[in-house]
C-alpha cells in the first residue's frame, strides 16, 4: 500500500442472503484507487459493480453483508468501524451519485435547502451564511442564475440540472472520494457529455479520486485513468486505460469491446469471434423492391397537447404585464413529414422530448393526431381514431417492438401466451394445437429456446424478454415493425445479438422498420436512411453514411461529437 | 374474471422471488445457476412465511376453526343451541358447560358455535358482493378515466359522506329486517375501499408496455380490462378482502347488537352480547363475554390473515 493510496479494497467479498440460499454478488475483488485518480468499473448488470461500490460506503441492504476482505479508506478500516464514524464518513469524506438524479433528491424541497441541509450536517456551514455557500456550491456546478434555482423545486429542473444539484449535493462537502453509478444512464447524450466533464473538472480541481461505475466502455476510455472489468462477480482484467482498449486480455473484454457499437463497424462485426452464425446467410432481397411506392407516408403530422390547465389559467392570472400570454398548446410535433419505402429501414433519432415517441405512437395509431395525414399503403389510416384502429384489417400490418422489455409482457401471461395474443385475435388460425405450432415456430424464428415458451417473463433474462416481444411483433408478418429503442434496457452483449437479430429478420420476411432511437451508433448499424428531430420538427435527413460522415445541421454534430468513443 | 383469483395470487406471489433476488442487488447471473427457476409451490412460501412470522400461523390456525365451526357447527356442537331449560339457567363455566348457560339455560358454547355459521355467511356474502361491484367499477374506472371515473369517484365519495354504521343501520332499516339486506348493507358501506384500490391499481397500469402490446394485438379496451388489467390487481385485491373480512363481521354484529337484522333466539354473536350485557352488572359475566371473544378473535384473524396474505403477495417482503 503506497502513501497516495486513498482506497484500498482487498479480496472483498460480498454475500446475499436470499431463500435459494446464500448468493455471492461479489467475489474476491481487488480495486485500488490512488489520491486524485479516476478508477472506472465496467461490467454488465449483475457483475457486481454497483456491490462493490455500496460495500465501500457500507450501504448494503439488510440482506447482505461483507463476508471477506478488507476496506480501507485513506486509513480507516471500512468493514468494522462504527456505525457513527461511517455516517461522519459518508457525505464529507466520500459520496455518491446515484442514477436517477430525480429520484436522489427530495421531491417536495426546494434544491437550495436540500443542499444547506448537507452542509449543516457535516458542520461545513452555519445557519447564518448556509444559503452563501448552497449558492456557491450551485455556481460551482455552472448551473445558470444560481440565485433563481436556489428555490427551484427538482422537478422545475431538467434531467441534466438535477444531476448537476446531485453534484454539488455530493461535492458540497468537498468530499476525497466520490462514487458515481451510472451516473448518465438516464440522460441524452449531450447532456452527458456536459455532466461528465462537469464531474472530471471538479474533481481533478480538488484533487478528488473518483470511481465511475458504468455498463459503458466509451464513457469509461473517454473518462477514467484505470479501468476494472467485472463478470459475474470477479474482476476480469485491470489496466490504464489506454492499454485496455489496445490490447485487452482477457476474453470477456473482448468480447464486451467488440459488440459496442462504434464507428467503422457492421452489424455482424459486434457477434463475438466464435459465434456460429446465428442463421443461414439470407439473400438480399432484389434490389427493385426497394424503389417501390412508399410503404408509409407522413405528411405534415402535429399533435398539440394543451398546457396544464390551472397551471397556465394561474400562469396568466398573474403574469406581469409586459410579459406574453403563456401558450395555450405545446406542439410536441410539429407538422413533420417523411416516408418509409417497403423494405427499408429508417431511424429516428433525437434526444428525450423531441417527439420522436409521440410520432411513432402516431403512426402506430395508439395516439390521434392533431392534423396531417398518415398514410399506410396508399390508405388514410389516420383518419381512423385510434380506438377503432384495433379492429381495423390494417392493425395487423403494423406492429411494434416496445422500449422495455419487462413492461411490455403482462406478468400473468407465459411466454407462449404472449406471443399468442395476436394470433388469436387477428389470424385466420385457429385450435390450440395449430396456434402453438405457430407460436414454437416463431419462437425458432426469433432463436428463442422451445421450451422457455412456457415461462412466466419474470423466469426470463432481459434479452429472452426481448425475443418474446419481437416474436410477438412479427406473429402477424407484419409490413412496417416500429422498433422503439428495442435495446435501450439490454445489455451490450444482448443489444449485439438482438440488432443482428432485428437484420436477419427484416431480410428474411420484407419487413420495414422505423427504428426510434437516441443512439446514432445504434441507428447506423441498422437503418439505410436517418431522421434527425429536436423540438418537434425534423433537422435532418439523409441516409445514414451520409449524415453520421458529413452531417449538414449542428445539432447533428453536436450530437455526434457528445458520443464517447473507446479509443479502438 | 378470473376463474381462480386465491390460485393465481397466490401464483404470482410464489413466482416473484428471482425478480426480488434481483431487486436487491443480487446478481441474476450468480443465480442463473440454479435456472431454470422452479415454481415455488404456494404451500412451500406459505409455510416459509408463517415460520418467518408465527403470528400469521396463529391466524391461520384461528381462521380454520371458525371455518369449522360455520361449517359442521350444528353437528358438533355438544347441546341444541336453542333448546332452553330453565332448571340450569345462569350456571357458571363447568366441565358440563364449558361457556355456561344463559338466562333460559342454553349451552353458551353451542351457541357460539352454530352462530359462526350465520356470521361468516353475512361476511362472505357481503364481501364477495363489494369485491365483485367495487373491484370492476374500480378497475374500469382507473383504466378508461373520463366519465366512467367521474362516476364511480362521486358515487364512493358520496358513500364515504355518511358515518358508515349510521348509513348501515339506515339500509337496514329502510329494506326490511333480514340477513339479506345486512349483506347488502355491509356491501355499500364498504364500497369505497373497493373502488378506490382497484381504480388506483388499474390506473397505474393503463399504459403500460403490455397493455399498448395487447392493443397492438387487436385486443378491444373491454377485453383489456378483463384479460390484461383485472389479473393483475387480482392480488391486492385478495389482500382486500381479508382485511374488509373482519369490519364486516363487526359490521353484521353490531347491527344485531342495536337489534336490525337477525333477530332471537336466533344464534349470532351480536344478539348475545346485546342479551348478555344486562346479566354483567349481577355477575354473569359469561354470557356476553364469550361471544364477545369470538367475535374478537374473529375481526382480529381476519386482519392478521390479511397482514399475512399481503407478506405472501408482496414482492418486497420475499427477500
Amino acid at each position: 500500500m503506497t502513501a497516495t493510496t486513498l482506497l484500498d479494497v482487498r479480496d472483498l467479498t460480498v454475500e446475499f442472503m436470499t431463500r435459494r440460499g446464500i448468493v455471492k454478488a461479489v467475489q474476491h475483488v481487488n480495486v485500488t484507487v490512488g489520491k486524485g485518480e479516476t478508477v472506472g468499473i465496467v461490467g454488465e448488470s449483475g457483475s457486481g459493480k454497483s456491490v462493490t461500490s455500496y460495500a465501500v460506503m457500507r450501504i448494503i441492504d439488510r440482506a447482505g453483508k461483507i463476508a471477506d476482505g478488507a476496506i480501507t479508506f485513506s486509513g480507516i478500516d471500512v468493514r468494522d468501524a462504527p456505525e457513527k464514524d461511517m455516517r461522519d464518513l459518508r457525505g464529507r469524506e466520500m459520496s455518491m451519485i446515484f442514477q436517477n438524479p430525480r429520484a436522489a433528491l427530495n421531491p417536495i424541497r426546494k434544491v437550495g435547502h436540500q443542499i444547506e441541509d448537507v452542509l449543516l450536517q457535516h458542520v461545513q456551514a452555519q445557519p447564518s451564511d448556509a444559503k452563501e455557500k448552497a449558492i456557491e456550491a450551485l455556481k460551482k456546478v455552472r448551473i445558470a442564475r444560481p440565485e433563481e434555482r436556489y428555490h427551484a423545486y427538482p422537478f422545475e429542473l431538467s434531467g441534466g440540472m438535477c444531476q448537476r444539484v446531485v453534484i454539488a449535493l455530493a461535492l458540497a462537502c468537498q468530499p476525497q472520494l466520490l462514487i458515481a453509478d451510472e451516473p448518465t444512464t438516464g440522460l441524452d447524450v449531450t447532456t452527458q457529455k456536459a455532466v461528465m466533464d462537469l464531474v472530471v473538472e471538479l474533481t481533478r480541481e480538488r484533487g478528488m479520486s473518483t470511481i465511475l461505475i458504468t455498463h459503458d466502455l466509451g464513457l469509461a476510455a473517454a473518462y477514467c485513468d484505470r479501468v476494472v472489468v467485472m463478470e459475474k462477480g470477479k474482476v476480469v482484467e485491470t489496466a490504464a486505460s489506454s492499454t485496455i482498449f489496445k490490447a485487452p486480455q482477457h476474453a470477456y473484454t473482448r468480447k464486451l469491446m467488440r459488440a459496442t457499437p462504434r464507428l467503422g463497424v457492421s452489424l455482424r462485426d459486434l457477434l463475438p469471434e466464435d459465434a456460429p452464425p446465428s442463421h443461414a446467410p439470407v439473400p438480399a432481397p432484389p434490389e427493385e423492391s426497394l424503389d417501390k411506392t412508399p410503404l408509409l407516408v407522413v405528411s405534415n403530422l402535429v399533435k398539440e397537447y394543451p398546457r396544464q390547465g390551472a397551471t397556465s389559467t394561474l400562469a396568466n392570472f398573474f403574469r406581469k404585464k409586459d410579459q406574453l400570454p403563456v401558450a395555450e398548446m405545446f406542439k410536441a410535433v410539429d407538422g413533420i413529414s417523411f416516408e418509409i419505402r417497403r423494405g427499408e429501414s429508417v431511424g429516428l433519432v433525437g434526444e428525450s422530448g423531441c417527439g420522436k415517441s409521440t410520432t411513432s405512437m402516431m403512426v402506430m395509431r395508439l395516439l390521434d393526431p392533431t392534423s396531417g395525414m398518415v398514410t399506410f399503403d396508399g390508405e388514410d389510416i389516420g383518419a381512423i381514431p385510434a380506438k377503432e384502429f384495433a379492429k381495423s384489417p390494417m392493425r395487423k400490418r403494423i406492429q411494434m417492438v416496445f422500449q422495455d422489455p419487462t413492461d411490455s409482457l403482462n406478468p400473468r401471461f407465459t411466454a407462449v401466451r404472449a406471443i399468442a395474443d395476436p394470433i388469436l385475435r387477428m389470424s385466420d388460425i385457429r385450435g390450440r394445437d395449430a396456434v402453438r405450432a405457430r407460436c414454437e415456430e416463431l419462437a425458432r424464428q426469433v432463436g428463442l429456446p422451445i421450451e422457455l415458451l412456457d415461462r412466466f417473463p419474470h423466469q426470463l433474462s432481459g434479452g429472452q424478454k426481448a425475443r418474446v416481444g419481437i416474436a410477438r411483433a412479427i406473429a402477424l408478418s407484419p409490413e412496417l415493425v416500429i422498433l422503439d429503442e428495442p435495446t435501450a434496457a439490454l445489455d451490450v452483449s444482448v443489444q449485439a445479438l438482438v440488432l443482428n437479430l432485428l437484420e436477419d429478420l427484416k431480410r428474411s420476411l420484407g419487413m420495414s422498420y422505423l427504428f426510434v432511437s437516441h443512439d446514432l451508433n445504434v441507428v447506423r448499424l441498422l437503418c439505410d436512411r436517418v431522421i434527425v428531430m429536436r423540438s418537434g420538427k425534423i433537422v435532418e435527413e439523409g441516409t445514414a453514411e451520409r449524415v453520421m460522415d458529413a452531417p449538414q445541421s449542428d445539432y447533428t454534430k453536436e450530437l455526434l461529437s457528445a458520443i464517447p468513443h473507446p479509443p479502438l | 374474471m378470473n376463474s381462480r383469483p386465491d390460485l393465481d395470487s397466490a401464483h404470482i406471489a410464489a413466482t416473484d422471488a428471482p425478480a426480488i433476488a434481483m431487486a436487491a442487488a443480487v446478481p441474476p447471473a450468480t443465480l442463473s445457476a440454479s435456472a431454470p427457476p422452479k415454481q415455488m409451490s404456494i404451500l412451500a412460501h406459505a409455510r416459509y412465511v408463517i415460520s418467518e412470522n408465527p403470528v400469521t400461523g396463529i391466524a391461520f390456525g384461528l381462521f380454520l376453526l371458525i371455518t369449522i365451526c360455520a361449517i359442521f357447527g350444528p353437528w358438533i356442537a355438544p347441546y341444541d343451541p336453542l333448546a332452553s331449560n330453565t332448571m340450569s339457567a345462569l350456571q357458571a363455566p363447568s366441565a358440563k358447560h364449558w361457556f355456561g348457560t344463559d338466562q333460559l339455560g342454553r349451552d353458551i358454547l353451542s351457541r357460539v358455535m352454530v352462530a359462526a355459521r350465520l356470521d361468516m355467511a353475512i361476511a362472505v356474502f357481503s364481501v364477495a358482493l363489494v369485491f365483485a361491484l367495487g373491484g370492476l367499477s374500480g378497475t374500469a374506472a382507473g383504466f378508461f378515466g373520463g366519465w366512467t371515473d367521474r362516476v364511480v369517484g362521486r358515487i364512493a365519495d358520496t358513500i364515504m359522506a355518511f358515518p358508515l354504521f349510521v348509513l348501515a343501520m339506515g339500509i337496514v332499516a329502510a329494506l326490511g329486517n333480514t340477513v339479506t339486506n345486512i349483506v347488502i348493507a355491509t356491501a355499500i358501506i364498504n364500497y369505497p375501499l373497493y373502488a378506490r384500490v382497484a381504480r388506483a391499481e388499474a390506473n397505474v397500469r393503463r399504459d403500460a408496455g403490455f397493455v399498448q402490446a395487447a392493443r397492438l394485438s387487436g385486443n378491444g379496451e373491454f377485453r383489456i380490462l378483463l384479460t390484461q388489467i383485472l389479473p393483475n390487481i387480482m392480488p391486492i385485491m385478495v389482500v382486500q378482502m381479508s382485511l374488509t373480512m373482519g369490519y364486516a363481521i363487526l359490521n353484521a354484529a353490531g347491527l344485531s347488537f342495536i337489534g336490525l337484522g337477525v333477530r332471537p333466539p336466533t344464534p349470532e354473536w351480536g344478539i348475545m352480547v346485546a342479551e348478555g350485557a344486562s346479566f354483567i352488572v349481577s355477575g354473569e359475566w359469561w354470557i356476553a363475554f364469550f361471544p364477545g371473544a369470538a367475535l374478537m378473535l374473529a375481526v382480529f384473524c381476519f386482519n392478521l390473515l390479511g397482514d399475512g396474505l399481503r407478506d405472501i403477495v408482496d414482492p418486497q417482503r420475499r427477500t
